[in-house]
């Protein structure tokens, strides 16, 4: 749910990243946070066990800049990947504007991604969404990573709706960006239509 | 819509704020802010200058969250309240509405009942803003600033 206020001149929307554990959605969000000039960015928090897996979320705030002198302000939020924390996904999807899925692409992986993205359309519709109707774009990570699906397996699998779709290496930044701008632009565009 | 935006307005802003304002002096509270239920930060009042107001907002939000789903849990509507005690600060939680989120951080200068006494009138009227406000906001005619924006203005925002 995207807040406008008239009074601060600004707009803020929430996007959250989704996927199995250890598909990369936590380094994907440091990855823009050492990339973010500092005024453009707030704190980025972690709430991680003590391995550094996400316990509950991590959370970003980013300024993208004015429209039609509106600053627009992103929330960034990943969620915990691991199956059993599924109550803790929920909550953070409330209120949700854009999904990114981060997609593992290792071979070994491939069936937990179809059953975090079965998850995510679950969840989203308990809350009144559908995945078919909401800003979001997909990303297969580790490309970087021996014995990976191809892209279009992988798109078979998991983007038959054929959404935007990058390649990344979120470790060094490869396609992070990208990922980031398409799912804000489908998020404004989204905006400007009048809201989900 | 399954998800109305949350709008704020010049008039009701300044409605809420000075209830903020105010309950920061009622209260001998250091800081009083506002955040709604998805943790954006709405106003803020009190000695904020040295304060992460982004970062204390989502994670409000998660916090009344997560004990909201605990409650669903124990069949419960919703646990209203919720206060953390430190050692020099405070912080006491207020669900207002069910809609937004009231949190007062105080020191040793005040005490929970008083937060807590000033709180509860602090929520009633907060309540009636917000409700005056959903309505405007689901009245027709409350265009969306952004209708109007093009595509060629999306595309000048990532122009780096």
């Amino acid at each position: 749910m995207s807040f406008i206020n008239y009074m601060a001149r600004e707009i803020n929307c929430k996007i959250v990243y989704y996927g199995p554990g250890l598909c990369g959605k936590t380094t994907n969000l440091q990855y823009i946070y050492e990339r973010t000039n500092p005024e453009a960015k707030g704190k980025m928090i972690s709430l991680a066990t003590e391995t550094d897996r996400t316990l509950f979320f991590d959370f970003l705030p980013l300024a993208l800049g004015e429209i039609r002198g509106f600053k627009t302000r992103f929330h960034l939020y990943t969620v915990p990947g691991q199956v059993f924390y599924d109550a803790s996904r929920k909550l953070i999807l409330k209120g949700v504007d854009g999904v990114v899925f981060v997609a593992d692409s290792q071979i070994a992986r491939l069936e937990a991604n179809q059953e975090s993205l079965e998850n995510l359309r679950t969840n989203l519709s308990e809350q009144g969404y559908s995945l078919d109707k909401i800003p979001y774009v997909v990303q297969y990570n580790k490309r970087d990573m021996p014995e990976i699906g191809t892209v279009e397996e992988l798109r078979e699998l998991l983007n038959p709706a054929k959404t935007p779709d990058f390649e990344g290496i979120a470790r060094t930044g490869v396609g992070v960006f990208d990922t980031l701008k398409a799912v804000a632009k489908l998020v404004l565009t989204e905006l400007k239509k009048g809201g989900p | 819509m399954v998800n109305p935006q949350m709008v704020m307005y010049e008039e009701e802003f300044n409605q809420i704020q000075s209830v903020v304002d105010r309950l920061v002096k009622d209260a001998n509270a250091k800081v009083v802010f506002i955040v709604d239920k998805n943790g954006q930060l709405i106003a803020a009042s009190g000695d904020v200058d040295n304060l992460d107001t982004t970062s204390l907002a989502s994670l409000t939000a998660g916090n009344i969250a997560a004990t909201g789903g605990m409650a669903k849990l124990l069949k419960e509507n919703e646990f209203a309240t919720q206060f953390h005690e430190g050692e020099k600060a405070n912080i006491h939680i207020q669900l207002v509405g069910n809609r937004v989120i009231l949190v007062v951080i105080f020191d040793s200068k005040s005490s929970l009942g008083l937060v807590r006494l000033r709180v509860r009138k602090a929520s009633e009227e907060l309540n009636h803003i917000f409700e005056a406000l959903l309505k405007k906001v689901s009245e027709p005619g409350a265009d969306s600033p952004f209708a109007e924006i093009t595509d060629e203005d999306i595309d000048n925002l990532f122009n780096d």
